[in-house]
């Protein structure tokens, strides 16, 4: 059975999106000049023209960045610098609704998490940071912290602004500026925080931004001007980017993909457990590093789990990501889509069982109905690539130490989850996995407080949390 | 002058808890500063190597599971075996380094004391850099640090015996296990050294010890992909780039080091952040 309701649709007015952008360097607004469309993919509609940076823009932006060090933030202390950021993460609480109505229109996630996770988070990381710029010798991260100089931050599609916020936030209070791009799709939010900064009367130049695709990533990468990468992105990226600074003497973050397990033991609770699983998964149209996508069953409960799942996911509402009934958006992109209906297949003619609950889907724009593979084992590509979209594989074992086997069976190590009721055994389980963040009986939460990153081939470093402050320090992790 | 033949010891390699020659029958000279010939040294091949990372990978568990009080006390253990053994390394280094007793001597009280030195860190160290994180909701939100898994060391070619202490005890003592590629020139001390772990309750596989060189073992490192990190401070700098393009291929930890500091041993650690739902 499907609900019916009637449309609730966020209003568009509360954003206004001009029909050309250009970069913001140095403090100013500066007219590009090549430009690509950016839509909204869930209709398909052009939204407005967004500028692709080539050297020289990215050489302003970097020239811009190092003067601003040099001769301005290296030189305003840790408690004024705390203020701006303070002032940045009111301004964010007091345009939410601005900013969340126009990355559900750029991005295609639902407006309810847009409105209730992006936007509150992303304030949040300012303001946790803000209280962070004048305490660093506290850190314990050594006794005179000091800053890199100027980050070259190059950040993916799936949460726009709220990456911008896990970037610039840290980079901006332990001293360092920054040349950001925002991902290639997405680039309206980060254009509207420019205009925060100006708001906050940011000193120039502390934070650049430049738009652009791969070819303007890359040469951020390659800058001799720049101390320090740090990258979001896919794992395939992050080897090229780490290849490339070999050479240099750049430092390094890189937060990368993953294929997290989501382990349910027997004695789980099961409807909460089915919640988690679909909060694992189908959160942000499965667009997320740390998604649960693989789903590990205990054999003996695998059916009953299995049937309640399916009749959860019939109750999922895809469609108009601006309607505030909307679980499940648009898939970001064209590009996406076919990505994620070619791993699909593959899950076909690897044997594996797909389901979907019947569901109709909008005739514009780009959309992939959430979706189960059962039959899965750890030997198909579905169990081992990371497919990014609302597809979930599904996996059982027997012991809990075959679990554990099955769950770091990968070369990744971002996330996993754990259900049960057994306190000695989840802890047991948090031990043995290989994995950075670890969330029991619950999936994909976050917050500014607790470090994010990943084990092996999910990325170097952590982003969040005291252990964040470490990736815009001098001398933190060795030379 | 004595008419007795001194009875010369046999270097090998240290893999696994045992001392094998080189699979592959290679040896090298290993000559006094002067040129005198010493004895010939193992030219660890790619598939010692190989072997050394079967052993490592198969020891991890085992000791990165066992107490951090049980880790430094065997770290302290080492340093009471090398204490007893002093005369002997401080003899190994003049002959190879061609440095003088007081030097040599300075050098191997240095090296027992850095292994008592991170011996003590095995239980501090997560308390410094662990966190219990306020998040906004219902958890109890806590950061550990673990180790990381299998680490590849090269050593520095001077000091043999101290910079090898360097690139091993503050790798093991969060719980990951080494192979470390010792000095090329002056490798007695380190395999002596072996003999050292070999008498000190270490399990079979924590730390290996390769001797050979470094142009050639290194590459092979940083491409092995069942090696997590690196410590290439005993690199030569040509090599660098090579290193790290290669460690690229499954996301190495690189990193190299100055003196005697904690860093060597958070650099290879992972943040392990556990959400733990709080609830009746």
């Amino acid at each position: 059975m499907i609900f019916e309701y009637a449309p609730a649709p966020e209003s568009r007015a509360i954003t206004t999106i001009k029909p050309k952008y250009g970069h913001f360097i140095g403090g100013k607004f500066v007219a590009g000049s090549k430009h690509f469309a950016t839509i909204n993919p869930a209709t398909e509609e052009v939204l407005s023209q967004i500028a692709l940076a080539g050297k020289a823009e990215v050489d302003a932006a970097v020239k811009a960045a190092r003067k601003a060090y040099t001769s301005t933030w290296s030189k305003t202390s840790g408690k004024e610098r705390g203020k701006y950021l303070f002032r940045i993460a009111r301004f964010l609480q007091e345009r939410a609704r601005e900013f969340a109505v126009l990355e559900t229109l750029d991005n295609g996630k639902p407006i309810r998490e847009s409105r209730d996770s992006d936007i509150p988070l992303a304030a949040a990381h300012f303001f946790y940071h803000a209280g962070w710029a004048d305490k660093l010798e506290y850190a314990g991260l050594g006794s005179s912290p000091k800053p890199l100089g100027v980050a070259g931050q190059i950040i993916p599609w799936n949460f726009p602004l709220l990456m911008l916020a896990w970037k610039v936030a840290p980079a901006l209070a332990t001293g360092n500026t920054v040349v950001l791009k925002p991902a290639e799709s997405t680039s309206l939010t980060a254009l509207l925080f420019a205009e925060v900064c100006q708001q906050a009367e940011l000193p120039a130049g502390v934070v650049n931004i430049v738009t652009g695709d791969g070819s303007t990533g890359a040469l951020i990468v390659n800058h001799p001007g720049i101390d320090k990468i740090a990258f979001t992105g896919s794992t395939e990226v992050g080897k090229i980017i780490a290849r490339s600074v070999a050479p240099t003497k750049k430092s390094v973050t890189l937060e990368l993909g993953g294929k997290g397990a989501n382990i349910v033991f027997e004695d789980a609770a099961i409807d909460e457990t089915v919640e988690g699983i679909i909060d694992g998964i189908f959160f942000n149209q499965g667009h997320v590093c740390c998604a649960g996508s693989r789903l590990l069953l205990q054999e003996n409960i695998a059916e009953e789990v299995l049937h309640k799942l399916k009749k959860r996911m019939e109750k999922i509402r895809v469609g108009d990501p601006l309607d505030k009934n909307t679980d499940v958006g648009a898939i970001n992109s064209k590009e996406q889509l076919a990505k994620i209906v070619e791993l699909a297949k593959v899950g076909d003619a690897e044997g594996g069982q797909r389901w979907s609950p019947a569901s109709e889907l909008p005739k514009k724009g780009y959309w992939f109905a959430p979706t189960i593979f059962t039959g899965v084992t750890s030997a198909h590509r579905i169990a081992r690539e990371e497919i990014f979209g609302p597809v979930l594989s599904v996996l059982t074992f027997r012991t809990p130490q075959e679990a554990i086997e099955k769950a770091n069976n990968t070369p990744f190590g971002l996330s996993a989850g754990i259900w049960g009721e057994k306190g000695s055994r989840t802890l047991w389980a948090a031990q043995q996995l290989r994995a950075g963040v670890i969330w029991s009986n619950s999936f994909n939460k976050f917050d500014p407080t607790s470090p994010f990153g990943g084990y092996k081939e999910s990325g170097w470093g952590r982003e969040g949390g005291r252990h964040g402050l470490a990736a815009y320090l001098k001398g933190v992790t060795g030379e | 002058m004595s008419d007795r033949i001194d009875v010369k010891k046999t270097y090998k390699l240290f893999i696994n808890g045992a001392f094998p020659r080189s699979e592959s029958g290679r040896t090298y000279e290993v000559k006094t500063s002067k040129g005198v010939f010493l004895t010939n040294a193992c030219l660890a091949s790619r598939k010692d190597l190989r072997e050394a990372v079967v052993a490592a990978r198969a020891a991890h568990n085992g000791w990165s599971k066992a107490t951090a009080y049980n880790r430094g006390q065997i770290l302290y253990r080492i340093a009471e075996m090398l204490q007893a053994r002093t005369g002997e390394f401080i003899q190994e280094i003049m002959m190879t380094t061609g440095v003088t007793k007081v030097k040599a001597e300075k050098e191997v009280l240095q090296a027992i004391d850095t292994l008592v030195w991170y011996a003590g860190w095995s239980d501090k160290i997560s308390s410094l850099t662990g966190a219990n994180n306020p998040v906004a909701g219902p958890f109890y939100n806590f950061t550990v640090p673990e180790s990381m898994g299998v680490v590849a060391a090269i050593a520095p070619e001077n000091p043999s015996l101290l910079g090898l202490i360097e690139s091993i005890a503050p790798v093991i003592t969060s719980g990951n296990t080494v192979i470390v590629l010792a000095s090329t020139k002056a490798p007695l001390s380190a395999m002596s050294f072996a003999e050292v772990l070999a008498t000190s309750d270490l399990p079979a596989g924590v730390i290996n010890v390769l001797t050979g060189k470094k142009d050639e073992i290194a590459p092979w490192m940083a491409s092995h992909m069942d090696i997590d990190a690196m410590d290439i401070s005993g690199l030569p700098g040509k090599l660098t780039s090579e290193v790290k393009v290669a460690g690229a291929e499954n996301l190495k930890r690189i990193h190299s080091f100055k003196g005697t500091t904690p860093t060597r041993i958070t650099a290879f650690t992972e943040s392990k952040t556990i959400w733990h739902t709080i609830g009746v």
